[in-house]
């Protein structure tokens, strides 16, 4: 039976040994921070003349390009991270690692929501490691905001992590999640107010505008913003919570053997 | 068209009971009616060539398959209406390794022993344990990817046994070890049937790996087609040997 201890003892052995596989894998965390640091010093920095920036909540006054990206950026590293953690899953499922964990006498719902949590855990490693150089480049959101914007960040990691896991279930092989990979998460990042504000894209297409106005990782940005600066935007935070909520419902069916992933392998 | 054959020896609580167990993938069907038991304390084997539907029967024993008709219960407890209980009973060792080849084996350990819950206290002196039983002692802070084929089976093997289960099952766990590696591994498992009264189900194409005295179930194209203690199947067939019996009894591919 699944006790609170119980509970937590999983968890934390879930987590640490994430933790340590990340460790080990250095490469995987220089990557992961390679790619929102290029985006900062090169593309923030060669699009700062040309995509102006006016004032927008949560912003007071005039801001640079970095500035405005940089919340932008920070949900991207959660998105990459929680996919990432999901082409492990994919990964592990097919060399049978991940059945160590399947096997475990716990809910299955919660076995997940445990390597969600481990997965969003590292990701966040990686993101106030990102505001930490980011605060040498001069970006400095008020100091509150760097405390602030946790909880912000935890949910918006929970969100694209069992997007990334819902995904998992639905997928057989890892070559598959590639495509998938390129299908969700340029179109996730790109059609997004994480580049560019949505004003400044109801300017050039009002159909783009809407799509971005319905991909949640829109709401994943803009929680994150609003977080940094110390605000809470409540449309986003209801839609990245019931987002949240949906994503890992599905997955956790997609993960039951009598209903998911495993009745239609063996149906295929 | 399937057989059921229900093993003669059985005890009050069988460790593992699986009855009329059917699935299929699809349209083809894989298991039919397949019916285990596996007596507390004592090493079954279930034998049947590469694609005899062992594995299929494994991932349904262990929760990651769902059986369509039958019913499993391991200690007493049904898989499917008290899961948690069941597979609290069950230790697991995988065809393939499941090992994490980036960690150490110590560390592979914890992981597996916060996966059942025990406390950190305790699971190490289980580790420093099992390590010990396993001829692993100095080998802990070793990463797995540097181990042997042989030392890695011992690894799973000890941890499959961290929670203290009282039924192990064991999918083809000599697949790619040496004659003498295989030897040690298949001694050591008799043992803990022997002095710790776990119920073994041992999965294999190895007919050498079955000897005197053990429960043998035949398993040919998802059907069970022969159970019993080994010797009473070669004196009621007429055989000398278990491979002259398998032989004897399964469908010649045309």
């Amino acid at each position: 039976m699944m006790t609170p201890k119980y509970a937590y003892r999983c968890l934390r052995g879930v987590i640490v040994r994430e933790g340590l596989r990340f460790v080990n894998q250095r490469v995987r965390f220089l990557s992961a921070l390679v790619r929102p640091l290029v985006w900062l010093f090169i593309f923030a920095a060669g699009f700062r003349s040309v995509l102006g920036v006016s004032i927008i909540p949560p912003y007071e006054t005039y801001i640079l390009y970095e500035e405005y990206i940089t919340p932008g950026l920070l949900a991207m590293i959660l998105l990459f991270n929680g996919m990432q953690s999901s082409l492990s899953m994919v990964y592990d499922r097919e060399m049978g690692s991940m059945r160590v964990l399947l096997i475990s006498p716990l809910p299955r719902w919660y076995l997940l929501l445990c390597k969600l949590l481990s997965g969003v855990f590292v990701a966040m490693l990686q993101v106030y490691v990102f505001l930490l150089i980011a605060w040498f480049w001069e970006i400095y959101p008020p100091v509150a905001g760097y405390i602030l914007v946790f909880p912000a960040l935890v949910l918006a990691g929970l969100m694209v992590g069992a997007l990334g896991l819902l995904l998992s279930s639905l997928i057989k092989q890892l070559e598959n999640f590639a495509g998938v990979m390129n299908f969700v998460i340029f179109p996730m990042f790109f059609a997004s107010s994480a580049l560019y504000p949505l004003w400044k894209i109801r300017d050039s297409s009002v159909p783009l505008y809407w799509i971005c106005q319905f991909n949640p990782f829109t709401h994943a940005v803009e929680l994150i913003r609003f977080a940094l600066y110390g605000q809470v935007q409540w449309v986003s935070l209801l839609i990245v919570s019931t987002c949240t909520l949906v994503f890992l419902g599905v997955a956790v069916i997609g993960y039951d053997p009598l209903r998911g992933y495993m009745s239609r392998k063996n149906a295929g | 068209m399937s057989h059921e054959v229900i093993a003669e020896a059985t005890v009050e609580l069988p460790a593992l009971s699986v009855s009329a167990l059917e699935f299929s993938y699809g349209r083809h069907p894989v298991l039919k009616k397949v019916s285990v038991q596996v007596p507390g304390g004592r090493f079954v084997a279930l034998i049947g060539a590469n694609g005899a539907g062992k594995t299929t029967f494994f991932s349904i024993v262990t929760g990651l398959y769902a059986a369509h008709q039958g019913s499993i219960s391991v200690m007493g407890h049904d898989l499917r209406s008290n899961t948690l209980q069941a597979l609290a009973s069950m230790g697991v060792v995988f065809q393939r390794s499941t090992l994490d080849m980036d960690l150490t084996i110590n560390q592979n350990l914890h992981y597996s022993a916060a996966l059942h819950g025990i406390e950190r206290r305790e699971a190490k002196r289980r580790i420093a344990e099992g390590l010990q039983q396993h001829g692993l002692s100095d080998l802990g802070a070793r990463k797995v990817a540097s181990l042997s084929g042989g030392q890695r089976r011992r690894v799973e093997l000890a941890r499959a046994l961290l929670h203290k289960p009282s039924l192990l099952l064991l999918d083809e766990p000599t697949v790619g070890l040496d004659l003498q590696s295989r030897a040690n591994f298949i001694a050591h498992v008799r043992s803990l049937c022997s002095e710790q009264g776990t119920g073994v189900l041992w999965a294999t194409h190895l007919m050498d790996e079955v000897e005197s005295g053990d429960m043998v179930f035949i398993m040919d194209h998802g059907d069970i087609i022969a159970a019993g203690e080994l010797d009473a199947l070669l004196q009621n067939h007429g055989v000398d040997d278990i491979t002259e019996l398998f032989n004897s009894l399964i469908t010649k591919p045309e």
